[in-house]
């Protein structure tokens, strides 16, 4: 019935829905001034909200470089889009479809999570763009059977640190019998079968045994003392910062101590204020630091970082160093590929990163030919480094 | 070594359980309703106490008291917001309001404490030990269970023994009644909520050394607080107390012997096998209704 009331809802409502659409179209910019945007899905909250801030940091430095120098193809500026995936898989992929389908990106970050790496794999894949792994090490992330395969990564990669552990722990601590304390979820299997694969490599070592713990753990002593009690004379240790913090104060409770040999996991937050005094002892890899003599690009960055964000007045103050140094040496590899695809077409991109002509004197070291169609890793284990915490401070142990 | 470190560890855990639960008990011994955000509570004094004595710097035992302050201050907010105008109504909508008050303090915490896990500075409880066959135990895990062990005294007397805790129970019973002989019946259950709120602030303070602080911390911790209320007979704060106990030794002592990855499948397990065969809870008593 068309009474008064509904005509003049009916005509309100159409009159919106016009207005909604005459500036949609008023406000859609030019394609010509159009960005170039480049999404990142991380922990930007929760436990390994630091992780992501880093990471944060290295791409926001590259990206002002790329954009001071005048942008890309043609003029056009670099755009950040970020999401929080909240360490958590389904939100992760929540976010990466939504970044490529809504906002169109034109590649992809990661995290720090295994986790969310693996499973967003799958989505950039069939979706064709372009992923650079700046932190997760799992090796099914760019070791994941796909072809062609969009996934790329400057970071460490489990199956290589594995060997640099227990290498490590063989060298430096006169380790004989290693225990294993790995976290429950993929990237500690990530990391297991690494170790179990490295230790029949590694004559010097025989691993003592296999201990898991969860996240939410607060007690790992029942673990370490079964380790104990197999004669373990050194700990490798896989795990986030609070679990490990925890497990390095069960250690330190049972008054056993025992060297810790650890994957990065533990540089991602507050380590030192969360394990308490003992902290030091936890030797664990790296792929940069900023101490000691840099590289020109090291000054550069570290100048750069010091006045983006006037908390760091020296290296002491960058929290979770090799995220900002990943990113910042993927972005850059990142922007000379799109620049050589001369698109933004994923496939030219992706050809461009497993053929980059280009030379890049970055962070961690001068990239030549860092990806090729059968290698999508940047980084090998003669790029790691060994470090553990001075207090606040990360400092190299060699 | 192995079951002697579980031991410990458990009676800990187990007695902040039975610190919640009494939370549980109090509130609903007096007005038959409970906060079932009461992890929530754990973490505001646990986040309270670390910002007044870390992040501002004030000395530890203000910083106590404050929190313990706010914590009953919230029990009387969430008493006032989320339960009473709707047991006014006579509707059961409180168990999820609580739940939903939960929710916002959690996050509001996470806006304003920051999405970082902290960890308390090490102190005098913490670094100081004593060395019990071989085992190493620091002196907040023997004050914990003291105190939680107190508390329950402390409240069983209160109730069974003097006459204004007789008179708090008799609210529930029949409250009419109560009202007629003078008994002011809503004081009554905001003082309950208070006092619960203060239990869970405890338990909060004192476990922060232990874990990392967070404002996601209380609530698994509260999950397992009401289960073990229920296991214990939420009527009864012994029971509640000397349940605490069993579910913080049994969690520990199967971390210890079968792994972390089978305790919340076996407890929770073994929680439902004792409801199922004793659904009062071990020490409750089946509510006599008079009709």
């Amino acid at each position: 019935m068309l009474n008064e009331r509904s005509k003049w809802r009916a005509l309100s409502v159409g009159g919106a829905l016009a207005l909604t659409l005459a500036l949609g179209l008023a406000v859609h910019p030019a394609a010509a001034q159009e960005t170039i945007k480049i999404g990142h899905v991380a922990a930007l909250s929760g436990a390994s909200a630091q992780s992501g801030e880093a990471i944060t940091r290295g791409l926001v430095i590259a990206i002002d470089e790329i954009n001071a120098k005048g942008g890309l193809l043609g003029g056009r500026k670099l755009e950040l889009i970020q999401r929080d995936d909240e360490s958590n898989p389904p939100k992760g992929v929540v976010a990466a479809r939504e970044l490529v389908s809504k906002e169109k990106v034109v590649a992809m970050f990661g995290g720090i999570d295994t986790p969310v790496a693996l499973a967003t794999v799958p989505v950039v894949n069939k979706e064709k763009v372009p992923y650079m792994a700046v932190w997760a090490a799992g090796t099914g992330i760019t070791r994941n059977g796909a072809d062609p395969n969009y996934v790329f990564r400057v970071s460490a990669v489990d199956v290589l640190v594995d060997v640099k552990l227990l290498d490590y722990a063989a060298k430096k601590f006169s380790s004989k019998k290693p225990g294993l304390m790995l976290i429950n979820n993929p990237w500690g299997a990530s990391n297991e079968q690494g170790l179990v694969a490295a230790d029949k490599d590694n004559n010097a070592v025989e691993i003592a045994g296999i201990e898991k713990f969860e996240n939410n753990d607060v007690d790992m002593t029942p673990q370490l003392t079964r380790l104990k009690e197999k004669g373990a004379d050194s700990i490798i240790l896989v795990v986030n910062t609070p679990p490990g913090a925890q497990m390095m104060k069960s250690r330190e409770r049972m008054g056993w101590k025992v060297p810790v040999v650890s994957h990065w996991g533990i540089s991602g937050g507050r380590f030192p204020e969360l394990a308490g005094p003992t902290a030091g002892d936890a030797h664990f890899v790296q792929t940069y630091s900023y101490f000691g003599k840099l590289n020109p690009t090291g000054e550069r960055v570290l100048a750069a970082l010091k006045k983006k964000y006037p908390a760091i007045k020296g290296p002491e103050d960058v929290f979770a160093p090799v995220g900002t140094a990943n990113a910042y040496d993927a972005m850059h590899l990142l922007g000379l590929a799109i620049a050589q695809a001369g698109s933004t077409d994923g496939d030219k991109i992706r050809e461009a990163l497993e053929g980059l002509n280009a030379k890049f004197a970055g962070l961690i070291k001068t990239y030549d030919k860092p990806f090729s169609k059968t290698n999508h890793d940047a980084l090998g284990a003669a790029d790691y480094i060994m470090v553990r915490y001075d207090g606040d401070k990360i400092v190299p142990t060699q | 070594m192995l079951v002697s470190s579980a031991l410990i560890t458990g009676l800990g855990l187990g007695s902040m359980y039975g610190l919640l639960a009494l939370g549980f008990h109090v509130t609903y011994a007096v007005s038959s309703t409970v906060n079932f955000a009461q992890g929530g509570t754990m973490m505001l004094g646990a986040v309270l106490c670390f910002s007044l004595w870390v992040t501002l710097g004030w000395p530890l035992p203000l910083a106590v008291l404050l929190a313990l302050l706010a914590c009953a201050a919230w029990g009387v907010i969430v008493e006032r917001v989320a339960v009473r105008p709707f047991v006014r109504r006579g509707s059961n909508s409180w168990l999820m309001a609580t739940v939903a008050l939960g929710i916002v303090l959690e996050n509001a915490v996470l806006f304003t404490f920051g999405k970082d896990p902290r960890g308390m500075p090490p102190g005098f409880l913490t670094t100081q030990s004593v060395t019990i066959a071989g085992l190493k135990i620091q002196l907040l895990q023997i004050l914990i269970p003291l105190v939680g062990l107190s508390f329950a005294f402390a409240l069983h007397l209160f109730f069974q023994r003097t006459r204004h805790g007789k008179a708090l129970l008799a609210v529930v019973q029949n409250t009419l009644a109560a009202r007629l002989m003078g008994i002011d019946v809503e004081r009554v259950a905001t003082l309950s909520f208070a006092l619960s709120g203060l239990l869970a602030g405890v338990a909060g303070i004192m476990v922060a050394p232990l874990f990392t602080i967070s404002s996601t911390m209380g609530t698994l911790f509260g999950i397992k607080a009401f289960a073990v209320a229920i296991l214990g007979g939420i009527s009864s704060a012994w029971g509640v107390v000397i349940a605490g106990l069993i579910y913080g030794l049994a969690e520990a002592l199967i971390t210890a012997l079968l792994g972390s990855i089978y305790t919340q499948i076996v407890t929770f397990g073994l929680v439902i096998l004792s409801l199922a065969l004793m659904p009062n809870g071990l020490f409750g008593r089946a509510e006599v209704r008079k009709v």
